[in-house]
């Protein structure tokens, strides 16, 4: 179910890769492509970043395209502002998206209008990675998902990849990008697709289509939807994570399920989702942020706007609980199987 | 609460608020401020370690003494024609900053901010720096575009919001931004521009450019966990730039207590990050430009960051929308001791024997008419008024380098407002 046809020539050949690679490779060939590439953000020189996604960028391009930086996201985002601003493309780590609550001003205020309050003369074209998501035993503070408060951003980009070749081909698009993009990294997938199941064996990417990466070049565009399973009877829009663990149920529940990847939040491809659900006639939101204000109200909104008079169900959102994320109860807040189960069970009797 | 009886012997805590020693009605009283006399500052070696003169951080660079001579090592030992150079930018930054509140009061726009007593401190540091040197000002630093010889219509047009402006509406009167001036887009957000700065530079560092970068804050805003993001950032990368803390005595009607003035200055915030600090009397022109020259010299030669503190006052409001009177004393601004920047400077070319009180009044009255001009040209663009200058397509141009459907269909729905609206 990948889309062949956004790959462009060049990607050489392809090599199995699990996501961290994956991203790894997306840097490694813009930084090989594009002098004005750099990496910086704690942990990520000389050790190569606490998830190992920078590994080997520092020896192969040196200490003044890839460093460390003291503990501030307020600082490590400020100073990617200047240096955006100079010309480079900074591509700033931060270490957990939990973590990125110091840089909200530099983000929100500066690199999100800087284009537009110095009408096009500087800019800011600074790619933002960080792991969001739990699933790891995290906790509070290495789980969360707060891809919603920059969705909410006008001038930002939002970017969730769900598979080590998606990962790659949409960051060396965000890193070409010339507006500051979030690109948030579904940390519980980085090793492997998750089918919701915590208590079942894990899997790798070895075995998963998505785990075929070509080594060289190539992007997905931003803004564009995957049309992950074809179906009839329901559409299903979820993005990270929450795409494996939305295919496994369907599958158990043998629903015929049209699962859609958005892939990118904002610009959202909304003509792939009003397509689906005027198709099914039925559409159910997950996603594993917080429920109220999150990005599921917006697409259940936009999905209403556009579509109401081929509905044939109310609109579900499957979510994590309003609630900080547990550390001992995670799998009991996890938006897993039983909750999409019963949801899914939901819209298809309405 | 107050009843913890296992300390019942020991007095109960107390919490101090600061307090500014002047309040409306007192008379500000400045016999127990120490000011160093002018030339007694050592001038150290630019290759000097900065823990070699932490005493600079605690004292005032000043070069120009009461009579106006330029004394100590720190004279920059500029031309007449230079001195008279910077002497015309202050008083053009004046008179731009007369004209253009009182554009505001005739309600010709929403909002001005005026530098007066402060023109030296972006003038001086604008002579002092290339012109192609990066700038990231705060938002009392219009010195820096008129010292840069920077149109004055184009800075009024943005004043206005009018069809003449470069920023197409967008940004608050003042907020100028142009890549061309090396002036960096103003932030209505404190002290964002420090990290920027410091980025900038390091880029500039990177790359094995030769130009550097300078940034400016006021003192308030030092507080904002950017000013010590960026004074981390450019000690451990040994950036090349100039931090500049604007010490004006007021954020607003907050003294500079509030800031932590009560217990050090703003220039010993430099020493626990290990970066060069200078005080400097932000009054004084000429330490202005020697202390900018200073720290250009040691941005340029890889000898890392140097952070300046301003003492200066801010001799009117914060801006159009406060009024001084109502938090501090009358007489604290006619009577700071160290005086007017412009009077200062004048005071010295006449003592050179370089300028005279005819010539001053001639130039003020030039500079008073060209403005005036500039205005009338400016205002052929429009005023304010009621916004309504740009195509309403403008608004939703340049928030992503390509329009969105989202912004797409938002734009239809204002037009199709402009249509109902009979606009």
């Amino acid at each position: 179910m990948i889309e062949a046809q956004t790959v462009t020539d060049g990607r050489g050949d392809t090599k199995r890769m699990n996501m961290i690679q994956a991203i790894n490779s997306a840097m490694d060939v813009m930084m090989a492509r594009d002098t004005n590439v750099i990496v910086m953000g704690e942990d990520v020189g000389y050790f190569g970043g606490v998830f190992r996604a920078t590994a080997g960028l520092q020896a192969k391009y040196g200490k003044t395209r890839v460093f460390d930086t003291p503990i501030t996201e307020c600082g490590i985002i400020g100073v990617a502002v200047g240096m955006g601003a100079y010309g480079l493309r900074p591509v700033p780590e931060i270490q957990f998206a939990d973590y990125i609550y110091p840089a909200l001003d530099q983000l929100v205020s500066e690199a999100a209008r800087l284009r537009y309050r110095s009408a096009g003369e500087f800019t800011a074209p600074i790619t933002v990675r960080s792991p969001f998501g739990g699933g790891i035993f995290g906790g509070q503070t290495h789980s969360q998902s707060p891809e919603g408060i920059f969705t909410h951003v006008s001038g930002l980009k939002t970017v969730i990849p769900s598979t080590p070749y998606d990962a790659k081909g949409l960051l060396i698009a965000a890193i070409e990008d010339n507006d500051p993009t979030i690109f948030f990294e579904p940390k519980r997938i980085y090793n492997g697709p998750f089918d919701g199941h915590y208590d079942r064996p894990t899997s790798n990417w070895s075995n998963h289509p998505g785990g075929e990466v070509p080594e060289g070049y190539y992007r997905i565009p931003l803004g564009k939807a995957n049309v992950v399973r074809e179906g009839e009877a329901v559409t299903i829009l979820c993005y990270g994570t929450m795409v494996h663990v939305v295919a496994s149920i369907v599958a158990e529940m043998r629903v015929d399920a049209e699962i859609v990847d958005l892939r990118t939040l904002v610009p959202l491809d909304i003509e792939t989702i009003e397509a689906s659900v005027k198709k099914t006639g039925r559409c159910l939101i997950v996603h594993e942020a917080t429920r109220t204000s999150g990005f599921g109200a917006e697409l259940s909104a936009l999905v209403q706007e556009r579509c109401f008079y081929h509905l044939e169900a109310p609109i579900e959102r499957v979510t994590g609980f309003d609630t900080p994320y547990p550390h001992s109860l995670e799998w009991a807040y996890f938006p897993g199987p039983v909750r999409i189960g019963e949801a899914l069970k939901k819209i298809m009797k309405d | 609460m107050a009843g913890d009886l296992k300390r019942a012997n020991l007095p109960p805590l107390s919490l101090h608020v600061p307090e500014p020693k002047f309040r409306p009605g007192d008379k500000a009283d400045y016999s127990d401020l120490v000011i160093p006399a002018a030339g007694e500052a050592q001038r150290p070696d630019v290759s000097a370690k900065p823990d070699s003169f932490h005493g600079l951080a605690y004292s005032l660079v000043r070069v120009l003494d009461d009579e106006g001579r330029a004394v100590g090592p720190w004279d920059p030992k500029l031309s007449p024609e230079r001195l008279r150079a910077m002497l015309r930018a202050m008083a053009l930054t004046r008179a731009f900053d007369e004209r253009m509140f009182r554009a505001q009061r005739q309600g010709k726009t929403s909002f001005y901010m005026k530098c007066t007593g402060e023109e030296a401190i972006a003038v001086a540091a604008a002579f002092a720096l290339d012109r192609d040197d990066m700038c990231f000002p705060s938002y009392r630093q219009q010195g820096l575009l008129i010292a840069r010889d920077w149109d004055l219509v184009d800075m009024m047009n943005q004043i206005y919001s009018n069809k003449g402006d470069r920023l197409q509406g967008r940004q608050l009167p003042i907020m100028y931004s142009t890549k061309e001036g090396s002036f960096f887009s103003i932030s209505g957000n404190l002290t964002t521009q420090y990290p920027q700065a410091v980025g900038w530079a390091m880029a500039s560092a990177a790359k094995g450019d030769t130009r550097i970068a300078a940034t400016w804050c006021g003192e308030g805003s030092t507080a904002e966990g950017d000013f010590h993001s960026a004074c981390t950032f450019a000690s451990v990368y040994r950036a090349p730039v100039i931090m500049n803390v604007v010490n004006n005595q007021w954020a607003i009607s907050s003294f500079s207590g509030f800031a932590g003035a009560e217990a050090t200055t703003f220039a010993a915030r430099a020493i626990g990050y290990g970066i060069a600090g200078l005080r400097v009397d932000g009054n004084d022109p000429l330490a202005v430009y020697a202390a900018t020259e200073w720290a250009a010299e040691r941005a340029r030669t890889n000898q890392g960051p140097t952070l300046i503190e301003h003492f200066t006052y801010r001799a009117e409001g914060h801006s159009t929308s406060d009024d001084p009177s109502q938090y501090r004393s009358a007489n604290e601004g006619s009577d700071w001791p160290l005086g007017d920047p412009i009077a200062r400077l004048k005071q010295h070319l006449i003592l050179l024997g370089e300028w005279d009180e005819e010539r001053h009044a001639a130039m003020d009255l030039e500079l008073a008419e060209r403005v005036k001009a500039s205005a009338k040209e400016a205002e052929k663009n429009g005023i304010l008024g009621h916004g309504m200058h740009q195509p309403f397509e403008t608004m939703f141009e340049g928030v992503f380098e390509e329009m969105p459907w989202h912004l797409r269909e938002q734009l239809e729905q204002a037009v199709n407002e402009k249509k109902v609206a009979g606009l």
